[in-house]
């Protein structure tokens, strides 16, 4: 048995704004309409977490929801509850119409770390988001550079982000390569 | 001369002196110089050779709108040619040279084009060079070559970095002149999030140099005010460069250019998104028409004043001012008061001026009314005027010895930003200028004016008017994106000039004759002359676009600055129609150039492109792979050992694995989980083959096909359970598939219980390959993997190496073969325990082109090669794969249009030449005959071609007509030398047609 | 460069975010289809200077496909509704009446 290892081995590039690649986190792709009551009950008693509203993020101590589209979430939960919760989530769907998927290996993971002011200005050097007007426990699925991501802010002073895994380079240097610059509306 | 004064400038630190070089001369300037205000102290006022004629050229202009003053600035990874002299300012160590001169700036072969000038008229190249052909290539090129273009392009890597910034305001004020001060200030009264651009390093815009000093503390108390407002961001150096639709704005901000010391990035890409945009982007001064207008020495009126207010620089000692308008004796009045010498204001107008004329005349400057310049004496620098009557045809009346002359034509509105995004112009016959019609604006995504222009920019040239047109368009912006506000309190007091109106003056004399024609320039930079203009409209070239394009005024950087109004007026003469008849031409973005380093942004070197990495890159890199591009993804091509070439080690990677065991990286193949009641029913609709009836744990070869029939991708399909299959796409498929898949689901079967998940990159899976496959296998754990246990084309889920893996039992190099799937973050550690355990078979990773290599032996089609968007699968014999029984799958219908079932469709066959050569990639099967066109007819070409280090011999695959019923014909194949190969059509299938192997 | 919003996660955004689909409301022809029906479905599209329906795919965000109703001369993007529809919304059409009196589109009016 090897212990899976991330893209990057955690690669960190430390600064005034702190990159660093985590994981081996636990993701799972769930495909199902989330504004069924069905899957909400479902996923609310296999995870203890409910379904998060409209591009906003839910959380329940060390598990987070993500809404991804109208119809797919992403659920965030330590590694080694991944298989239990697929098998719990599946059971609890039933014959509810669904595609539930560890995805786990699939993406990079990424947490910034930063006075806040400073994190949103690395971010609008690579994503056309209005960092000013986001908000945490919003999430954004959007472009950075020349790749799909999905971002969200915890807390204030950090942005989490993931990526395809076979891009995770590419995230990275860009990143690092934005965190680096200096801030435009320092005070 | 031109000098440095002993005071004034109040742009410059003379405190901080700077020292730079120009063609090797090392100059003295100050912090704060721009680099033509220094080269100006320093007595340099040629600065260049023009375009066409190789003219002596000097500075014209103080900003952006300067023509002329194109300078190469820097050296090595930090050279860039073309750099505006009056927009670089001067640092420690500078470099500058000037372009567009051979051998040198003071003498030049190419000024001879000035002599024969006659021989170069309007759209000259579209005469000249055109016959004989032959004269291109050993005439007109390399004479062209040598004296054409501004300035030389860099030859090393960009030694700076860049980056885009994205922005989102609700209003933008683009300018930090006075209006654009106080447009920002109403606009953030009400609270809406303001901001700021000034492409110059200092706000306050004109009326520092034009104004009353004590303005200049009012000045500061607004920019103050702003500052401390937390809705507002200021940003200097940074050039509104180009409005485009719905708000999308491009800001160019120069970060070092103006700095010692180049730390971070260069230059920022402001990448704006603005509710409203309020442009304040002023006015700019005309030139006049005149004889001699281009020689060094003759410049703006308002430049002249610039240089000696902002920079404490004076043009020379004797300077004639030339005008229109009243304006320009503030140049001649502000001179005076600095101790310089103005021997004559001459005004075209027979009224001359209001106050100002008065003022003039106090002060002891003699006006000449009704008068202007016949011609302008001396070549590389002005050494005298001749003085005529505007009326006439240019008899001189007398001669003025000066050393410069200061021009004003009147002024032109910044209309750039208003234009770039569809906003309409009026003419304004009273003021004669082109302003903006704020009945037919630019619109946004609302449709409603998203784009408002405030002050002088907006045709307000009162002063006193200036302050309340640009509270009124901020106040206008802000209560359009909902956030009204009300009138700033303690706005500096202007009054209005008593001026008299300007006159039109497109030519002068008024009916110069055809030698000052030939001399009175309209676009520096392109070389047009007033002649030239009258030549277009002469030969028909009518519409203004035309004429801009056949004489190339206002063309190239320009962009219509100083040449657009005065060469529109010309044409509007010539012919004998109103300007506003005439109109103008499209002004585009950027307003000046912004450099190809700000648009990429970080998009170079290791950050180009996404490159896509499987989870055993590394091991790749670290082991001899040569890599090749598969859409974004990089594979390895082959793995180089000591001493080897690449064909070496591809025949290397093919023989081991089909002696004994290779094992590909095959993590690259695209992986869609479709799952769902309605998912079989999908799955028929999407491959050509029944998917339905597969049974889990089976595998299928399925085919994709677009709604036009054409074959779009292929892969084995594996169904999961029994509402579940995974779909493997080709390497580059895995996105368009998925998309594809998506887009059938959301907008046409929407009705569809059917989900898709992309679980590409969930996977890394690996290919066992070889006679050896199944005994490592084994080795790793696995059992009950028999031929009859685990047969060909289905799946099972082993423990290998501890690792929990679906292994797909499938094949495409006609091998024993198993494709592994684990998590990806378990790939490298299984790639390693394959490699341990197949150590003892000698095994071998191979790369993309053995597994090309193998497939074509085995005669399987691949994506991109048989394929390219106008096959279908009939065409390559794979009926088999193509169900009778649906009634429906995509591309069906398309594939009973009448061309799809045409007989002479060519189709694959296996193709072997005589010789045992290999054919060249894309070479074409000739056939008897001409076409229509006298081309050799064609009956086939080449679609697939290695050489086989199994047969030892070149195997192709092509598309042929009527192939598959030629078997055994030979065939000639077209080389580039003329010849042709002998070719014998064949089965494709060249290894082991019976299958022996894979068992 | 165009903002469009999608009205499946609500964001609004740049182009970059997007993707083109090309005209909207097209009814597919399969097989059975007579061949100037088909032609028609695979070959005929709609070019107006005016008001236009199309498809657009939100790619870079929740994926979801939308439908975007929109003036190709002035950009006005009049709005975006669901892509599970085979005819715009009335109130959507009632807007674009008001805005361009007498536009026609295929059989829209």
């Amino acid at each position: 048995m090897s212990d899976p290892v991330t893209a990057l081995s955690n690669a960190v590039a430390e600064g005034p704004v702190r990159v660093a690649e985590t994981g081996p986190h636990g993701m799972i792709t769930l495909r199902g309409d989330l504004s069924s009551d069905a899957v909400a009950a479902a996923v609310q008693s296999a995870t203890g977490v409910a379904v998060p509203e409209v591009r906003r993020l839910s959380s329940a101590g060390d598990r987070s929801i993500l809404w991804m589209s109208p119809d797919e979430a992403m659920i965030l939960v330590p590694r080694a509850e991944v298989a239990q919760i697929v098998t719990a989530l599946t059971q609890a769907l039933g014959t509810a119409h669904a595609l539930v998927a560890d995805m786990s290996d699939a993406r990079a993971r990424f947490r910034l770390t930063g006075e806040d002011a400073h994190l949103r200005e690395v971010m609008v050097r690579l994503a056309p988001v209005d960092m000013d007007r986001f908000e945490t426990g919003e999430i954004r699925r959007t472009r950075l550079a020349q790749i799909p991501v999905a971002l969200w802010m915890p807390e204030p002073g950090a942005i989490e982000l993931i990526c395809f895994r076979s891009v995770a380079k590419y995230a990275f240097d860009v990143l690092t390569v934005a965190a680096s610059s200096a801030r435009v509306f320092a005070e | 001369m031109s000098t440095r004064l002993n005071t004034g400038g109040h742009r410059i630190d003379r405190s901080a002196p700077v020292t730079f070089s120009f063609n090797g001369k090392t100059l003295k300037g100050y912090r704060g110089d721009t680099l033509a205000s220094a080269l100006l102290a320093n007595d340099q006022m040629m600065l260049g050779r023009s375009f066409k004629y190789h003219r002596p050229r000097g500075l014209v202009a103080s900003g952006a709108e300067e023509p002329n003053a194109l300078l190469g600035v820097g050296e090595d990874g930090r050279f860039e040619p073309n750099q505006r002299a009056t927009t670089q300012e001067v640092f420690n160590g500078l470099v500058s040279t000037s372009q567009n001169h051979w051998p040198s700036l003071e003498f030049d072969i190419g000024e001879i084009n000035s002599k024969l000038s006659r021989f170069f008229p309007a759209g000259f190249y579209y005469k000249t060079f055109m016959w004989p052909r032959s004269f291109w290539k050993h005439v007109f090129e390399p004479v062209i070559r040598q004296s054409a273009g501004l300035g030389k392009a860099p030859q090393d890597a960009d030694a700076d970095t860049y980056e885009h910034y994205y922005h989102f305001c609700d209003v933008l004020v683009i300018g930090g002149g006075i209006a654009g001060l106080a447009a920002a200030l109403a606009a953030a009264s009400g609270g809406a999030k303001v901001t700021l651009l000034e492409q110059g390093p200092m706000l306050g815009g004109r009326t520092l140099v034009d104004e009353d000093p004590a303005l200049a503390a009012e000045i500061a108390g607004m920019v103050a005010t702003l500052q401390a407002m937390e809705n507002v961001r200021i940003l200097t150096r940074c050039m509104g460069a180009g409005v485009y639709d719905h708000g999308y704005v491009l800001g160019y901000e120069r970060l070092t250019d103006h700095l010692d010391a180049k730390d971070g990035p260069r230059h920022r890409l402001w990448r704006i998104r603005a509710g409203q945009v309020v442009t304040a982007t002023g006015a700019i001064e005309r030139p006049l028409s005149f004889a001699g207008n281009d020689v060094p020495g003759v410049m703006l009126a308002s430049a002249v004043r610039d240089y000696l207010v902002d920079y404490g620089v004076s043009v020379g000692d004797r300077t004639v001012v030339v005008t229109n308008n009243d304006d320009a004796y503030l140049t001649a009045i502000k001179l005076v008061e600095a101790g310089l010498t103005v021997p004559a204001i001459l005004d075209a107008r027979e009224g001359g001026a209001g106050a100002l004329g008065t003022l003039a005349e106090a002060k002891g400057i003699r006006v000449l009314k009704g008068h202007g310049i016949a011609k302008v004496k001396g070549r590389k620098r002005v050494t005298g005027v001749a003085v005529c009557r505007q009326t006439g045809e240019g008899a001189v009346t007398e001669e003025i010895a000066c050393d410069a002359v200061a021009m004003s034509g009147g002024w032109s509105p910044v209309v750039h930003l208003w234009s770039h995004c569809g906003g309409k112009l009026l003419w304004d016959t009273d003021q004669a200028m082109f302003r903006p019609d704020a009945t037919r604006p630019p619109r946004g995504s609302d449709g409603e004016a998203f784009v408002r222009v405030a002050g002088i920019a907006n045709g307000v040239m009162d002063l006193d008017a200036v302050l309340d047109d640009a509270v009124a368009q901020g106040l206008a912006a802000a209560q359009a994106v909902g956030q009204a506000g009300t009138t700033p309190a303690d706005l500096p007091a202007l009054t209005a000039r008593d001026d008299r109106p300007t006159e039109p003056v497109w030519l002068m004399p008024a009916s110069a004759k055809r030698d000052l024609r030939a001399k009175a320039w309209l676009d520096y930079q392109n070389d047009v002359k007033v002649t030239d203009v009258q030549l277009a409209a002469q030969e028909g070239y009518e519409s203004v676009e035309h004429a801009k394009r056949y004489t190339t005024l206002g063309m190239a950087t320009d962009q219509g600055k100083l040449s657009n109004i005065n060469g529109l007026a010309i044409l509007s003469g010539a012919l004998d129609t109103p300007i506003p008849q005439v109109g103008t031409t499209t002004f585009r973005p950027p307003y000046t150039p912004i450099s190809m380093g700000s648009i990429a942004g970080e998009a170079r070197g290791e950050t180009f492109q996404p490159l896509r990495r499987t989870p055993m890159h590394a091991w790749h890199e670290a082991n001899g792979a040569v890599f090749e591009p598969v859409g974004h993804w990089r594979r390895p091509y082959t793995y180089l050992r000591a001493g080897e070439d690449k064909h070496a080690a591809v025949e290397r990677e093919i023989i081991q694995t089909r002696n004994a065991l290779g094992l590909l990286d095959a993590s690259t193949l695209g992986k869609l989980i479709v799952k769902g009641p309605d998912a079989g029913r999908f799955m028929d609709m999407m491959y050509t083959n029944m998917m339905s009836n597969l049974k889990p744990g089976k595998c299928r070869y399925g085919l994709m096909c677009s709604e036009n029939g054409f074959l779009m991708d292929d892969g084995v399909v594996a169904k999961w359970d029994e509402d579940t299959y995974l779909c493997h796409t080709t390497t580059g498929g895995a996105d368009r598939i998925h998309a594809h898949m998506e887009e059938w689901l959301q907008t046409e079967w929407w009705d569809w219980d059917v989900w898709v998940v992309n679980a590409t990159e969930q996977y890394g899976q690996i290919a066992v390959v070889g006679p050896q496959a199944r005994t490592v296998l084994e080795k790793l754990g696995a059992t009950g993997v028999s031929n009859e246990d685990f047969p060909f084309m289905t799946f099972q889920d082993h423990v290998l190496a501890g690792i929990q893996a679906r292994v797909y039992r499938i094949s495409f190099s006609g091998e024993l073969s198993y494709e592994i799937a684990v998590p990806a973050g378990q790939a490298l550690a299984l790639w390693q325990a394959l490699l341990d355990a197949g150590a003892e078979f000698n095994v071998m990773p191979y790369g993309t082109e053995a597994l090309h290599v193998m497939r074509a032996e085995k005669g399987f089609i691949m994506i991109g090669d048989e394929t390219d968007g106008t096959v279908i699968p009939q065409d390559l014999g794979l009926n088999w794969a193509i169900s009778k029984k649906k009634e429906d799958f995509i591309g069906k219908r398309a594939q009973l249009r009448d061309d799809m079932a045409r007989p002479d469709r060519w189709k694959l066959v296996g193709l072997e030449t005589l010789n045992g050569s290999t054919l060249p990639d894309g070479a074409y099967a000739v056939a008897a005959g001409t076409n229509a066109n006298g081309q050799r007819n064609v009956e086939g070409r080449v679609t697939s071609t290695y050489h086989s280090p199994t047969l030892r011999r070149g195997i192709a695959m092509g598309l042929v007509l009527n192939g598959p019923d030629r078997m055994g014909e030979t065939i000639q194949f077209n080389k580039v030398d003329g010849t042709t190969i002998p070719t014998k059509i064949v089965d494709p299938v060249f290894y082991d047609k019976e299958g022996t192997k894979n068992v | 460069m165009l903002i469009l919003t999608c009205p499946y996660c609500g964001v609004t955004s740049e182009e970059t975010e997007f993707h083109g689909g090309g005209e909207a409301h097209l009814k597919r022809e399969g097989p059975g289809s007579d061949d100037q029906a088909f032609e028609g479905y695979l070959f005929h599209r709609e070019n107006p200077y005016g008001v236009h329906f199309e498809r657009w795919r939100h790619v870079y965000g929740c994926g979801k496909w939308f439908h975007a109703a929109r003036d190709t001369q002035t950009l006005e993007v009049f709005g975006t509704y669901s892509a599970q529809v085979t005819t715009p919304p009335e109130d959507l059409l009632a807007v674009i009446r008001d805005k361009r009196p007498g536009w026609q589109w295929r059989d829209l009016a």
